[in-house]
């Protein structure tokens, strides 16, 4: 065996064009992988290393309308959806999965948002209630949260986050300033912030890729105030924070089940003939509380970004297999060469399966040397893509292992027929060739 | 007796048609002989030897060698006569270009699993006897005709088999050359060696202490009337000629 490898890697020494020609198409595959694979893992660790930020276990149950988020400002469905009841609240808070709930109305893009004649484009106005700020992890910088009192009185308090302090204040104290929300003067109680080991939080696909892009703020005013600047009180989101990042789905789908007891109630209690029409009319607009845990989106994610790899890296097996034939080509024109010395071995009493080893030895050492030069090469060339591209690359002991091992499957499979015609050759013929 | 052949047939297809190479040979050879093959080329005596050396079949006839059933055997089976009972002399020796001359002497001791250490010692002793220990390391390229054929010969005896099987092993060379071969084989004959040669020359054939002829195949025991067989004559002729200025 031993002596196979060493005059195995005679040979190979000895023809080095030729038989670097004939690793080229094993050294591109291979290293097409591990670039590949090296992307796939850096993407894959930066997520997770998001989510650790993240984590503070918060599932989102959005009112959906089919697939997309319920938007109250396309149909007016909505009005029909019952304001949730503190006791459902009350119920999703008494879930063992869960430990913090909060309801909270949301609308984006609010454009009758002025301070003095100042008008903001671009506003998400947010109607929340007590438990918001904990549950989404905001901790409020300057001023104070809305009191127990504001929140029962139709105070018309305000709370703003510091992309409104900055694109609408300027540099003054926003504390104790009055804004107006579609006609209604509010007045600023306080800022608030993402807490810090907060970030970022992936709340949806777009959100990954445009999370640094800067969105026109968030402006929070108590869910009671909502129908002062809306006609209506629309329906409400949820967030719950689960008690840990095992029990994050199992929280969401159960509290999600609790709001939509609440949506079907709606269509169950029309009796007469008349909402009964308006019961099928609701029931086709599709709304539906769905939950979506971070973990959930960010393996969404994952799933992405692997299926276009994936794609790449069926095109790198094509290579692979495009090198293994080229291997396979020279490895039969290798037999045709050495005939003579095929048919002298065996006058010399050379056994079938010594020839057999030792071409398909020969066979293995080609692709596994082509195999070590295309892990170097892969990990020359994830290291350039990461440079250019900013994106971080992981290079992983296990794809490194796996590449070798399956260069050298390939020297095997593909050396094979050429090693067979070469143990079978007839000793005498062989001799003979000229 | 070392091999016996009795009524053996040497047919080739050429197309459909099978052609008649060997024709109803019939030949024994003890233990120490030193046999010549002669015959006109394309008389069948490579067909012979192949036979012999078992590297090929006969189409019909009975070849024992060592007291096995030739016909009988499985590839694995004569791979192993090859290897321990028979040593290959070639006409153009054979030998593997990149390997040292130590290395090809070693390589019949490789494939009958003989140890390395022992392997090297007994290849060393195998160039000593054909004279070349001091070409050991030499690659084939580097040595003359008639060294390549001696580093041949050692790696022929190097497994000390029961036949040495030579086809031409003078063809290659020049006469002196020649002659220091003719040397070694006598030696080798002397020290017990079985063996068997082809050849076209008679100088060459009769070196050894048997002659045979073929001629189309068979075995030709008739009057001396082809080329080779009259050089053969005028050769016995010329030695007893010498034989008797000699003793005059
Ligand atoms: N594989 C083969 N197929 C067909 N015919 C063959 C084959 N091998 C040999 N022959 C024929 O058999 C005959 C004998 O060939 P062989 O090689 O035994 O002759 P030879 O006596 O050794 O001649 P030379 O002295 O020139 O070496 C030749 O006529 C040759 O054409
Ligand atoms: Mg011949």
């Amino acid at each position: 065996m031993f002596e196979n490898v060493r005059l195995s890697l005679q040979g190979i020494l000895s023809h080095k064009i030729r038989s670097f020609l004939t690793m080229l198409g094993i050294i591109i595959g291979i290293a097409a992988i591990i670039a590949i694979v090296s992307i796939i893992e850096g993407t894959k660790e930066t997520i997770k290393k998001n989510l650790i930020g993240a984590g503070n276990n918060t599932v989102q149950i959005r009112l959906m309308q089919g697939d997309y988020a319920y938007e109250p400002g396309y149909m007016q469905g909505g009005e029909n959806v019952r304001v949730i009841a503190d006791s459902y609240k009350d119920r999703i808070k008494a879930l063992d999965e869960v430990e913090r709930c909060t309801l909270y109305r949301q609308r984006e893009y609010v454009d009758n948002f002025y301070y003095k004649n100042k008008s903001l484009q671009g506003i998400t106005l947010l109607g929340i209630d007590a438990d918001y700020l904990e549950t989404a992890g905001l901790d409020v910088a300057q001023g104070v949260a809305f009191s127990e009192k504001q929140h029962k009185e139709f105070t018309k308090v305000a709370l703003i986050d510091e992309n409104v302090a900055r694109s609408t204040f300027d540099g003054e104290d926003p504390v104790g300033k009055i804004i107006d929300i579609s006609g209604e003067p509010f007045t600023v109680v306080g800022v608030v912030t993402k807490r810090s080991g907060f970030e970022p939080t992936i709340n949806s696909v777009e959100d990954y890729y445009t999370y640094n892009k800067t969105s026109g703020g968030q402006v929070l005013i108590p869910t009671e105030d909502w129908s002062i600047c809306f006609q209506y009180d629309e329906p409400q989101h949820c967030i719950i924070q689960a008690k840990n990042t095992d029990s994050m789905t199992t929280a969401g789908k159960k509290a999600a089940d609790i709001l939509n007891e609440n949506v079907r109630v709606n269509t169950a209690s029309s009796e007469t003939e008349d909402s009964a029409e308006a019961a099928a009319e609701f029931a086709m607009m599709k709304l539906e509380y769905k939950s979506e845990s971070l973990l959930e989106q960010a393996k969404a994610l994952q799933d992405l970004s692997q299926s276009t790899n994936k794609m790449l890296i069926w095109i790198a097996s094509i290579s692979l297999l495009v090198g293994g034939i080229g291997v396979m080509n020279i490895m039969l024109v290798s037999v045709t060469e050495r005939t003579r010395e095929i048919g002298l071995k065996k006058a010399l009493g050379a056994r079938k399966r010594t020839i057999l080893s030792q071409f398909l030895t020969e066979a293995s050492v080609l692709t596994s040397i082509g195999g070590l030069i295309g892990v170097l090469t892969g990990i020359g060339l994830a290291s350039i893509i990461a440079n250019l591209l900013e994106t971080p690359v992981a290079i992983s002991g296990k794809a490194v292992a796996i590449s070798v091992a399956f260069s050298i499957v390939v020297g095997i499979v593909f050396g094979l027929l050429p090693s067979i015609k070469a143990s079978n050759l007839n000793p005498i013929d062989a001799l003979r060739y000229e | 007796m070392v091999f016996d052949l009795k009524g053996i047939y040497k047919d080739y297809m050429q197309g459909k048609d099978p052609v008649p190479v060997l024709k109803d040979i019939t030949l024994s050879v003890d233990e120490g002989e030193y046999v010549a093959i002669m015959g006109p080329s394309g008389s069948g005596k490579s067909t012979l030897m192949n036979i012999i050396g078992c590297l090929d079949k006969q189409t019909s006839g009975d070849f024992t060698f060592d007291g096995t059933d030739v016909m009988q055997c499985t590839d694995r089976q004569l791979s192993e006569i090859r290897n321990a009972k028979i040593g290959f002399v070639f006409q153009n020796f054979n030998l593997l270009p990149r390997q040292s001359a130590l290395e090809n002497v070693e390589l019949p001791l490789l494939y009958a699993g003989v140890p390395k250490k022992q392997r090297r010692e007994r290849a060393i002793e195998a160039l000593k006897r054909v004279g070349l220990e001091d070409r050991m390391d030499f690659k084939p390229t580097q040595l003359s005709g008639g060294q390549k054929q001696r580093v041949a010969i050692a790696r022929a005896i190097v497994n000390k088999p029961r036949l040495l099987l030579a086809d031409e092993p003078t063809g290659a060379l020049d006469t002196k050359s020649g002659d220091q071969v003719m040397e070694l084989f006598k030696e080798l004959n002397e020290e017990g060696a079985t063996i068997v040669m082809i050849t076209h020359e008679p100088d060459i054939a009769k070196c050894a202490k048997r002659i045979m002829y073929i001629r189309d195949g068979q075995i030709y025991t008739g009057a001396f009337n082809t080329r080779a067989a009259q050089a053969e004559k005028e050769a016995q002729a010329a030695e007893t000629k010498q034989e008797g200025t000699e003793q005059a």
